[in-house]
């Protein structure tokens, strides 16, 4: 079983990554953010390239931040991208 | 009565005179106010620009997640956040923050406060535009910021 997640990406991690968004059926295994990123290292070499360091990366589930060991939830969005630097 | 923070997220100029002076009328009783502006530097002649991206909704979202706990902890009278995105010019304003109580203390730890979270937790990531024309790299996050961010957990959180 799957579910459908939009998934939304953020600056170089976007651009390594090379789409802004799109939506995919995440197997209902996957349940921690460090799995999310585990998982879709899988789906090409351009995922893996954007997400290959794992201390660099950060994310967000429905617009909240999350640490890599804490469960998605209900995901509806997950947000993927780089240390922040706003201000 | 804890203060209603005021978020805005928005391409336009700000005019940080003119949020002042709003805030400063709506109540007398008000004896400090703060005002932070952060501004595009050019680098030494290096930028043409900044180009700020952000994460529309959760940057509203999670700046205002900061500003509530800035109005929990201190007894302020308000508090605004304007927050630009798009391309910022060297000498233009990107973030404003103003905070206001009735004495000083509580208005500068919530302005140090409010910065230090939205530098590292608000969903904004800077990209700079060269002089030269070119495109340059992205911005890469600043250690320092996550430390002085780190100075308000402790004994106060929970």
């Amino acid at each position: 079983m799957s579910r459908n997640v939009k998934f939304i990406y953020f600056a170089w991690v976007r651009e390594r990554i090379g789409v802004q968004e799109e939506r995919l059926d995440l197997p209902d295994d996957v349940r921690t953010g460090a799995e999310v990123i585990t998982w879709l290292k899988g789906l090409g070499k351009n995922y893996a390239l954007a997400l290959d360091d794992a201390q660099a990366i950060r994310m967000a589930v429905n617009q909240e931040h999350i640490h890599p060991s804490d469960t998605i939830g209900t995901a509806r969005e997950i947000a993927l991208f780089p240390p922040m630097t706003g201000g | 009565m804890r203060a209603t923070p005021d978020i805005r997220v928005q391409p336009e100029p700000f005019d940080a005179a003119r949020e002042c002076a709003a805030i400063s009328a709506a109540s007398n009783g008000i004896g400090a106010l703060v005002t932070f502006t952060g501004l595009c530097r050019n680098e030494g002649g290096r930028l043409a620009a900044l180009e700020l991206q952000h994460y529309a909704g959760m940057a509203e979202a999670q700046m205002r997640r900061i500003a509530d706990e800035a109005c929990d902890r201190w007894p302020l009278d308000a508090l605004a956040v304007i927050h630009r995105h798009g391309l910022i010019r060297p000498g233009e304003g990107i973030v404003l923050v103003i905070a206001a109580a009735a004495h000083r203390r509580a208005a500068f730890e919530a302005a140090d406060f409010m910065m230090d979270y939205l530098k590292t937790s608000a969903p904004f990531w800077k990209r700079e535009h060269l002089a030269d024309g070119t495109l340059g790299g992205w911005v890469a996050a600043n250690e320092a910021d996550d430390d002085a961010t780190a100075r308000w957990q402790g004994a106060a959180d929970r």
